[in-house]
């Protein structure tokens, strides 16, 4: 765990997704205005940022803070829905799948290539269509549908791992003391699969923030929703990045909000993958700056085939 | 050639499944939604449109749920998507006909150079590990991670409204120039697909920039490339030796990113009114017209797998082993 602590990607990873998880909780509680209301009724354009409003208003003269700070909410509650609820199946089924193999592995692997080649979005706006555009969404519920369309990757690794698992020798031996076939899943197999499943969580989450916000942006979500798909739709429908008077304070603000969440889970997800697999640093990290490098004698490019190691304490 | 036929049979199962999940979807939905369309539909459309809705979506007919998937198969299969609620009478599929050259035209080109750039761009950054490449990982992964068309908001502000380099949306200039063979017009739509294909790709080009890198890095690793290495050939021999067997993994993974890019590509379409599906798609969605919708989902699914499929032929042909084991 500390190993995991000295990586920079896992410690700005674990500060970014935190500050957002955080303002999920708090933010609806800090916004200074309600996200709907006009502050004015005789300006009809958009406001740079003032005192008054830090990140200025939009046409219609709602606060734009206001609004970034309740749509998050909506926003990261979605994507964890959306990425903790296939991550559960995905481990269930796929260790099941590949542990037992048989009919029931077939036709998980079908299910699962089936659902990885049919493309997600539009069919999820085909059943959000149907779905209507209700007043205020139960955001669950929207979690749990785009769950339906990302289930299928995770499962698909936690099968393929769990198959490269059930030959080993640790698993062997525990079948041949007569351990149950749970007590193999569960407490020799599903540990060795924890950063697997990490992985799977964090991308899935990803996949949901992007898909959720591409949703609302088209509008096929209630407009009136705040997340913040649904500013950048409002934003996009008054063409507010083509106006003479560029209103950036509108649209970057969201857009740089889903950036840096996704950001932050990525960058953890490298740095998990780089624990499990150690060659894929960059040579200059892993605890040794650059001076260190150098004053170790390490070549500033590390020979072909080679991970250069410096004995610590030395 | 069994790994091709097993692929084959997964499209087409998947075809199947798509059009199935399209005919059940509006039958299944709480609250008969087919129903609440027509409601929502009946003030605004003509007799018409609205018998042609009761008859794609098996409403007053006497006919059973069975009866109605035969008769949706026999209709798809003559091509008929059924008849835009928003543009009537104009059909689904000749609304789509006009705008897929523009998405194919768009989406393919900026797909083909990003998974070019972005191998070769890889392959430079595991060969050279540690070197400027690697400092660029993160700011990359925050265009990975940003929403397509977040990228394409700030590449219009940017580039057409700031600076004034590129026009801002459509694609070709409507007010002065007709469509036709000739260099005008060409020119004019060279320019304005220019900038949504640039945020393509640079929306685009993260995942395989790194997957490439990591891949390169586990198989530079390979006994046989350190052995050309100390046979002392030159390093553009060894790297391309490196290259080609870390190459298979991204062409296997196209499967996977090709779904990801054309929906992101669709909403970039949005955000510069580009006159492809994507475009077609948001007027769909902002008149709910549902035929229009279901035969675009179609349509973009049946594209995807055709891409799948061309993805598949690539790599039987990079890999000897796909082809030996029949």
């Amino acid at each position: 765990m500390r190993r995991l602590l000295r990586s920079p990607k896992v410690v700005i990873g674990l500060c970014l997704s935190g500050v957002f998880g955080l303002l999920a909780i708090i933010g609806p509680l800090l916004a200074p205005y309600n996200p709907n209301t006009s502050v004015s009724t005789t300006v009809s354009i958009a406001q740079p940022p003032s005192a008054a409003h830090l990140l200025g208003t939009t046409q219609v003269q709602q606060d734009v803070l206001s609004q970034l700070l309740v749509g998050g909410r909506s926003t990261i509650l979605v994507a964890l829905v959306a990425g903790a609820a296939p991550t559960v199946l995905a481990v269930l089924f796929g260790v099941t799948a590949g542990y037992f193999g048989s009919w029931g592995d077939d036709l998980l692997s079908m299910l699962a290539n089936i659902f990885l080649v049919l493309p997600a979005l539009p069919l999820l706006i085909v059943i959000f269509g149907f779905l209507g555009k209700g007043a205020n969404p139960n955001d669950a519920l929207i979690g749990v549908i785009i769950a339906i369309t990302g289930w299928a990757f995770g499962a698909r690794q936690m099968r393929v791992q769990t198959l490269s698992m059930r030959s080993r020798d640790f698993v062997d031996s525990a079948r041949i003391i007569g351990e149950k076939s749970w007590r193999i899943m569960t407490f020799e197999i599903l540990p060795n699969l924890i950063p697997v499943v990490a992985t799977s969580f964090l991308f899935t989450v990803i996949y949901g923030v992007g898909t959720y916000t591409a949703l609302s942006f088209l509008g096929v979500i209630s407009t009136s929703h705040w997340s913040w798909g649904t500013m950048l739709y409002w934003a996009q429908s008054a063409q507010a990045a083509q106006q003479v008077h560029l209103e950036w304070w509108w649209f970057v603000p969201p857009g740089l909000a889903v950036g840096l969440f996704g950001t932050g889970l990525a960058l953890l997800n490298f740095g998990i993958d780089e624990y499990v697999n150690p060659r894929l640093r960059g040579s200059r990290e892993g605890g040794l700056s650059g001076r260190r490098a150098r004053q170790a004698g390490l070549p500033r490019r590390p020979q072909l085939g080679l991970t250069p190691v410096v004995r610590a304490g030395g | 050639m069994r790994m091709m036929s097993r692929r084959i049979s997964l499209y087409l199962l998947t075809a199947v499944v798509a059009i199935t999940v399209n005919f059940f979807i509006p039958r299944l939905m709480p609250g008969n939604p087919a129903l609440a369309v027509l409601g929502r539909v009946q003030a605004q459309e003509s007799p018409q449109a609205i018998a042609a809705l009761e008859v794609q979506y098996g409403v007053q007919t006497k006919t059973g749920l069975w009866g109605q998937y035969i008769h949706y198969w026999a209709q798809l299969l003559h091509g008929n998507l059924g008849t835009s609620l928003n543009s009537y009478p104009a059909s689904v599929d000749s609304l789509i006909r006009a705008a897929l050259p523009w998405t194919i035209g768009l989406v393919g080109i900026a797909t083909v150079i990003s998974f070019v750039l972005g191998t070769l761009l890889g392959v430079a950054a595991a060969w050279r590990r540690g070197s400027w490449l690697d400092g660029l990982l993160p700011a990359m992964t925050f265009f990975q991670a940003a929403p397509y068309f977040f990228v394409a908001i700030l590449a219009v502000a940017l580039f057409s409204t700031k600076l004034g380099w590129f026009p801002p949306n459509s694609g070709y200039d409507t007010t002065t120039l007709n469509p036709g063979f000739n260099w005008p017009f060409i020119s004019n739509v060279i320019d304005h697909a220019m900038l949504p294909a640039v945020t393509i790709v640079v929306a685009s080009i993260a995942g395989w920039i790194i997957g490439m890198r990591n891949m390169m890095i586990t198989t530079m690793d390979e006994d046989y490339v350190l052995l050309a290495q100390a046979k002392g050939l030159p390093s553009h021999r060894v790297v391309s030796y490196a290259a080609r067997n870390a190459l298979l993994p991204s062409v296997a993974g196209f499967s996977l990113a090709i779904g990801f890019i054309v929906s992101g590509a669709l909403l970039t379409e949005i955000v510069f009114s580009y006159p492809g599906v994507g475009y077609l798609l948001f007027t769909a969605i902002g008149s709910d017209d549902y035929p229009l919708l279901q035969g675009i989902f179609l349509i973009i699914t049946l594209a995807v797998l055709l891409a799948n499929l061309a993805a598949d032929f690539v790599y039987a042909f990079l890999d000897p082993r796909t082809r030996q084991e029949a």
